[in-house]
């Protein structure tokens, strides 16, 4: 049993390096996006002269004696700085678009599980529905008849997302509903809407900030998508879904034009995943060890 | 049984639920099909007759009406871009999406069964570690980006290392231009070209599974069961296979039904790329020219396969575990 202890403690160790180290690349990542892009000298969307910049290999020099570090893309534009200013699009995107679905999802998944009946059944008939449909085909009908956009992305990204929050929220809202501390303070006048918001959602909200952190990743990665087929952000305006497209055509001549936003990509989404993971397993531990204090 | 068929009427009106809602999406969208399938000198009233072949002037309700008649009968109305029935354009993409999405599935079960096996087998030492951090990140690489690199590696990369002429894979297409060969040649035309879009669409849905397995395994691992089954001298291949993969795979199963959308957006992707003419391919190419009914048909056809897969993950859980009632 000892051995098991130890054997628990390393991996809870373990497990929290990983959550510490996925904070930090996220930090990296958010301060890289803020800072890269102001430092540059030339904006990541003007195009100088093409002829001497194009096409620069990573580490390299071009014609005018300008270092690029990750290269430069078919129009003679710095790779780093486009990558760094597409982090700002994709990140942004990212989280905004998995907190609309968030706060979506909480309010729905709160209303269903309080009032239950009919507008329960309804709202998780319309989650189970567009569980069904896959979320980027969902995306890319929406965003094709609507337009692409920024905000049709972020927008189509929440009322896409919000069906896993509002599951786990109706449970815990269920569960919550017939303890005696609700029923108390159901006795002692307090309004539903306040019994909601005060005291259920707190208890609530735990799984739903792991499944919103473990949804960037998957938002990032939906909009990079939807931009690589020329559906989500629209050029100039880098992204690196749109930059691994527009490198596609020059993949055998400069393949770092789509390889190099898809390592960042990469990174950004296992960085989001990990830290949502780290989160939920503390979560579990302090509500395990909150469980067994009140079995004291 | 009672059971099932009440699970079976859910599913129905789940894939009602989702027509309807992809109907009135469509149809609400700005934009006018018609305007954009005319040529673009017809005249208003040209473009008003091309609205009346299609359908398209009768109210929503109506339309829903015709469309849903139509449905229930087999008949998901013509394409707009094709002079086809909906039906036959989807029917003849389906065989190449099935090849590239059942092959894939199959290997990504197999492939993530096996890995997420060896993960429990070594777990939390440096081998588990060292292929946790490879599946997830795998995960996580978009499936057009690792498709491109596949393509950057099989061509430039081949080159570059003077791979010999077998192992320079065909990046694009599902044969070759001249395609010619008969019998057993073409089979060998085929496997040369799948072998790349095969395994960009496996690799991650394998990445997936193992990360479910290896926990799966590990809770397996631990029930008083799997310690009964040792006390009692059971050997240590038996109490592997008989105990603890067997009570594994119940919740896999239901990881059937949820690989499923992954799966279906990879092969969008996929096919894309690789100019595979597949049903991803078909959506793409329907939503830019704004062929509703096409559109329509195929959500149809992903819904289904979805709430399918999951009704059978369903029911397959209740056959493998009898605590939850066969």
């Amino acid at each position: 049993m000892a051995g098991d202890q130890v054997k628990r403690d390393r991996l809870s160790f373990e497990s929290d390096r990983a959550l510490m180290l996925s904070l930090l690349v996220l930090i990296v990542l958010v301060a890289g996006a803020v800072a890269i892009p102001l430092t540059a000298a030339d904006s990541s969307r003007s195009i100088g002269d093409i002829l001497a910049t194009r096409l620069v290999a990573p580490g390299g020099y071009d014609q005018l004696g300008a270092w690029h570090p990750l290269g430069t893309d078919a129009f003679g534009r710095d790779i780093m700085v486009r990558v760094w200013s597409a982090a700002r699009i994709s990140l942004g995107v990212g989280v905004a678009g998995s907190i609309l679905a968030g706060v979506l999802g909480i309010a729905l998944g709160a209303i269903g599980g309080w009032t239950g009946g009919l507008l329960d059944r309804s709202i998780t008939a319309l989650g189970d529905a567009l569980l069904a449909v896959p979320r980027l085909v969902l995306l890319l009908v929406i965003s094709a008849l609507w337009g692409p956009g920024l905000g049709v992305v972020i927008t189509v990204l929440g009322l896409t997302g919000w069906m896993s929050v509002m599951r786990l929220v109706r449970a815990d809202v269920q569960g919550v509903r017939i303890l005696p501390y609700v029923e108390c303070a159901h006795a002692l006048g307090v309004s539903d809407a306040r019994v909601v918001w005060r005291h259920v959602l707190p208890n609530a909200l735990g799984s739903a900030i792991v499944a919103i952190t473990l949804g960037v990743g998957n938002a990032i990665l939906l909009e990079s998508g939807l931009s690589f087929l020329g559906l989500g952000v629209q050029p100039p305006t880098a992204s690196w879904g749109n930059m691994i497209a527009a490198g596609r055509e020059w993949l055998l001549v400069a393949p770092w034009i789509a390889l190099v936003p898809g390592v960042l990509l990469i990174i950004t989404v296992v960085a989001s995943t990990v830290l949502g993971d780290g989160i939920s397993r503390r979560l579990a531990r302090y509500e395990g060890s909150t469980a067994r204090m009140g079995e004291r | 049984m009672r059971h099932l068929l009440l699970r079976v009427i859910d599913a129905v009106l789940l894939i009602w639920i989702v027509t309807t809602l992809t109907f009135l999406l469509i149809h609400l969208a700005p934009g006018d099909p018609a305007s954009l399938l005319a040529s673009p000198s017809a005249t208003a009233s040209e473009i008003a007759r091309l609205k009346a072949d299609f359908g398209l002037d009768a109210s929503l309700p109506v339309q829903y009406a015709r469309w849903m008649t139509g449905a229930l009968s087999g008949d998901l109305g013509s394409s707009l871009a094709q002079s086809r029935s909906v039906v036959a354009v989807i029917i003849e993409a389906l065989p190449v999406s099935l090849f590239l999405g059942g092959i894939s599935l199959l290997g990504s079960f197999l492939i993530g069964t096996l890995v997420g096996g060896v993960q429990a087998l070594r777990s939390g030492r440096r081998a588990d570690t060292a292929i946790t951090v490879v599946s997830i990140t795998l995960y996580a690489a978009p499936s057009f980006w690792l498709a491109l690199a596949a393509v950057a590696l099989a061509t430039t990369g081949a080159s570059a290392l003077n791979a010999p002429a077998w192992a320079r894979l065909p990046a694009f297409g599902m044969h070759e231009p001249a395609a010619l060969a008969t019998g057993f040649d073409a089979w060998r035309d085929l496997a040369r070209h799948s072998v790349l879009p095969l395994l960009v669409l496996t690799i991650p849905g394998a990445a997936g599974v193992a990360r479910y397995a290896r926990a799966s395994l590990i809770e397996s691992a631990q029930h008083p069961y799997v310690q009964a089954a040792h006390a009692r001298g059971l050997s240590e291949s038996r109490v592997s296979l008989r105990y603890v993969l067997r009570n594994a795979l119940t919740p896999l199963v239901v990881l059937l039904g949820l690989t499923l959308p992954g799966l279906i957006a990879g092969s969008v992707f996929i096919e894309q790329i690789f100019a595979w003419p597949g049903l991803g391919r078909l959506m793409l190419s329907s939503i830019a020219s704004r062929d509703y009914p096409v559109v329509l048909g195929l959500t149809l056809v992903y819904a289904s396969a979805v709430i399918v897969a999951n009704l059978l993950a369903d029911i397959a859980v209740a056959k493998l575990d009898p605590r939850r009632g066969g």
